[in-house]
Formats: C-alpha cells, structure tokens, sequence
C-alpha cells in the first residue's frame, strides 16, 4: 500500500498557493488524477517520484519511507523505484529501443526481461529501430515499457495518451488495462479526458487547485457532477422555413436536434450546453 | 620544404591542439551549469566567458602581458613558482584558454538547454547517478555541440593573432605562430611565404569546417 500525505508550495496562475495532497494508493489499484490544466495534478506525480521537494508530510511505499520532512528522510529518484512515463517520453534519442530498455535495467533479470516486454507492446519487429523512426503511439509503448522494466513499485503516467489521435489512444488504453493487470502494481494516470478516466481508473481523484477535493468510484465522480445531462457544444445550426437544426457534439460523436425557430436564436455557434438524458426513449 | 615554416605550423597546430583539450575539459562543466543554472550570478559568469567576443584581442593580450610580467603579484608569484608565462609557450597556451572559452562554451551550451528536463530526470527515475546520466545520454545527444565547440576553439587558436602578438612576441619555435609569421613575412615583402602559410591555413581551416558540417549533419539526424 501506498501513503501519500504531503505539502507543498506551488507557483499558480493566481499566485503563490499551497497545494496539499493526502492518497491512499491500494495494491494493484489504478488511480487517476482528474483535473483541469494547471490544478497541480502533475505536481503529485513528481513529488511521489521525488523530482520536486515537498516542505512537509510523509510518504510510504510498502512500509519503506520515501520521504518524512519530520525525521528528515529524502529518498533521492535514484532510490524510489517508479516507472515514471513523461508527457513527451523522453526516450533517449542516441539508443535504439533495445539500448532504451537495457539502460534502464538493473539486473540480469531484467535484462531477461527485455524480450517478453517488447512482445506485450508489440515492438519486437522494431527493437533495432530509434526513437526518431517511431510512431507517437510506438514511442509511448517504448515509454511504457521502459518504465516497467526496472521493475517499480508504482507506475506514473503523465498524460501518456494526450498526444495521439483517438484511435491510437483507444488501443493504448486497452494495452495499458492489460499490462496494468499483467505486472500487478499501483499505477497512478494524469488525465482531463471523461472517456479514458472511466474506462481506466478503479478510483479517480478530482485535483482541484492544488488539492484533492473528491476521490471515488469513476461511475460516481462523473455522475455525481451532471446528474443525467450530457455535456455537449453546438457546432452547426441549420435553418429551414419553420424548423431550426442544431448540430451537436457529444463526445466524439455529432448528433442533430430540432428546435423551434424562436428557440434557435438563443443558441450560438461554440455554445455548451447540457443536454436532459433523464427520459430515454424506448426503440419500437 | 622550409624548416622555419614546418616547425611554425607545428607550433600553431601543437597550440590549438592542446588549448583544444584543456578548454574541452573546461568547456563542458562551464556549459553545463549555465544551461541549467537558475543561480543569481549564472549571468555574471555567463558576461565573463563572453566577454573575448566584444573585447579587442589587443586590450586581453595587453592585460595578460601585465599580469604575466614579474613586476606583477600574479607574475611574481609564478615565476617563484619556476613559471614564466610572458614570451613563452604555456603563457600563450593561458592565453588562447581565455581567448577561444566562448567559442568552446556556446555551442555545448546551446546544444544543452536545447534538451528537455525530462530527459535528465527519466534516466533519474531509471536509478541513474547524474554523472552517469550525463556520461551515458546527455553528453552523447549533445555530440554535435561537443563537436562545434572542439572545432571553433582550434580554429579560433590557429587564426588568432592580437592576443598571440601581446603576450608571445615572435620567438622563433617558441612562440611564433603562423598567423604571425605571416605578418612577419608581408613586413618583410615575402610574400610568396606569405602566401605558403596563408593558404595552408585556408586550406586546412576549410576541411576541418566542412568536416564538421558533415558530422553534424549527420548525427543531428540520428537525433531528430
């Protein structure tokens, strides 16, 4: 089990603020942070990982203390064991992918390793290969893999998905569930994306303004903030004589809606709005 | 082929190729800690190896001379020591150090602050000590500024003439360099050794640039 409870002061866009998190991380449980940009959800991650000093707190890994500001420990990265997977992956460009993966191991063991990983992201054929041929979506399997490697005692992903296009990240968040339930091991994910929220997390930590305002089932988080609307924006409106269309997008998907005319002119183009789910229609 | 001009050229090539190496040695901590620096006198440091840029050759050289000389606390100090650095060799090889830092420093640190603070702190995470970080990704990525530093530094050394002529004069295998030697050659109306020591340096300075564009060219590549 993971222990987090710790203080720190952060540089925000309104100002100085003191952003305090408090986590308890269960075995094999998959967390995500879910906040807006700049809440200070990336902020969590580098503390746990030991990139940024916190002032104050404690935070236990498995009994083993990483950082207590109270009886002076500090474990430096080196000595934290994480598998930290960066926004931009930060491979190392002068290693093909084989040489990323072995840089990162620590023992014969894991050396042994480098194979049955290459094969669970599918990126045997291009172990030879350097990062500047591969893919956004290959680089993040490397990225990934490279993290797990070494073995960690948690897994940090920094919106590992936020650069690819909706397919590649829809296959890569199925390929992280499965290597999530393969290696066992709390992992904690980044993410302002609703559909990958759900679809990852066991729990999902709301990070507001520095602080970590609700934490639940994914299910509850997302239904307790729109109770049976659907959050979408106006992308086209359509006139006729006596009909107005608008053009709707709900998630990834375009519905259309008839309104009135007199109605229609209320809405504008870009507009959000919410849209009443309560009655489901039945399909005759 | 003329033994006084083999032995200046050997001169020239022995000074670059030894001020090369120290700066080198020098070079890349001094980059280093000004790529990544945020400490309050980052740009008074950063002021002071740029400074041979702006500054004319003649006012370092004339300032080295006086610090080198005897009569100076620096000078007295040295020569106790059994150093004289005025008219000598090691005083023109402390001089081209100073002159050519900028040409060493600037291109390792651009290259540098070009990388992103993820890489550094991936490899930290992977349970990498920073000095096998740097030795095993940093300084390897960062080879094309490595490379330019090496080559502006000797070329710089090779063409220098103000700095050389202050503190080194015209001693014969001692300190007597090609560019001055092509001075002392036109002073002289011999041109056509003039031209022999003016055309060698082109010659050679163009194939080490070209050498190095190619390189770059080419490792650049491996990276982007």
């Amino acid at each position: 089990m993971i222990y987090i409870d710790v203080q720190i002061d952060l540089n925000m866009t309104n100002g100085k603020k003191e952003a305090s998190y408090k986590l308890q991380i269960q075995k094999n449980e998959f967390i995500t942070l879910f906040g807006d940009s700049g809440a200070g959800k990336t902020t969590l991650l580098r503390l746990i990982a030991g990139l940024e000093n916190p002032k104050s707190g404690k935070i236990i890994v498995d009994d083993r203390v990483w950082f207590d500001s109270e009886k002076n420990i500090n474990l430096s990265p080196q000595k934290r064991e994480v598998g930290f997977v960066f926004q931009d992956y930060a491979l190392f460009p002068n290693m093909n992918i084989q040489k990323n993966l072995l840089y990162a191991c620590q023992n014969e063991s894991q050396k042994a390793n480098i194979p049955k990983l290459l094969s669970l992201v599918e990126l045997e054929s291009l172990s030879d290969s350097y990062p500047h041929q591969l893919s956004g979506g290959q680089k993040q399997r490397v990225a990934l893999a490279r993290a797990l490697i070494c073995e960690p005692k948690i897994l940090l992903l920094d919106e590992p998905l936020s650069a690819l296009d909706n397919k590649m990240r829809e296959n890569l968040q199925n390929e992280l569930l499965t290597i999530h339930k393969e290696f066992k091991i709390p992992a904690l994910l980044v993410s302002h994306d609703v559909s990958e929220t759900i679809k990852l997390s066991d729990r999902v930590a709301v990070v507001e303004h520095g602080k970590i305002t609700n934490i639940d089932k994914p299910i509850k988080i997302f239904s307790k903030k729109n109770e049976n609307t659907l959050q979408a924006e106006i992308i086209e409106i359509n006139e006729n004589e006596s009909i107005c269309k608008l053009a709707i997008l709900v998630g990834t998907s375009i519905i259309f809606i008839e309104v009135e005319k007199d109605e229609a002119r209320s809405y504008k183009v870009g507009q959000k709005i919410a849209i009443d789910v309560s009655k489901v229609a039945k399909d005759n | 082929m003329d033994i006084d001009f083999i032995e200046t050229m050997l001169l020239t090539f022995k000074l670059a190729t030894i001020t090369t190496i120290i700066l080198l040695v020098i070079g890349v901590p001094l980059a280093l800690f000004l790529a990544n620096s945020t400490k309050w006198y980052k740009s008074i440091i950063e002021t002071i190896v740029s400074m041979p840029l702006v500054l004319p050759p003649s006012v370092l050289g004339f300032y080295l001379l006086i610090a080198f000389s005897p009569a100076s606390f620096i000078g007295q100090n040295l020569h106790d020591l059994g150093i004289d650095l005025a008219f000598s060799f090691a005083g023109l090889v402390v001089g081209s150090i100073i002159f050519s830092l900028p040409f060493m420093v600037h291109p390792i640190q651009s290259a540098l602050s070009q990388l992103p603070k993820s890489i550094y702190e991936a490899s930290y995470t992977l349970g990498k000590s920073k000095l096998e970080t740097l030795w095993r990704v940093i300084l390897p990525i960062s080879k094309h500024g490595i490379i330019s530093g090496c080559v502006l530094a000797f070329a710089h050394t090779v063409g220098e003439f103000g700095v050389v002529l202050m503190i080194g004069g015209n001693i014969s295998g001692e300190t007597k360099v090609a560019s001055i030697a092509i001075y002392d050659e036109v002073e002289s109306l011999n041109y056509a050794m003039a031209h022999q020591y003016s055309l060698t340096l082109f010659i050679i300075t163009f194939a080490i640039l070209l050498l190095v564009y190619i390189t770059n060219k080419k490792s650049l590549g491996e990276i982007r």
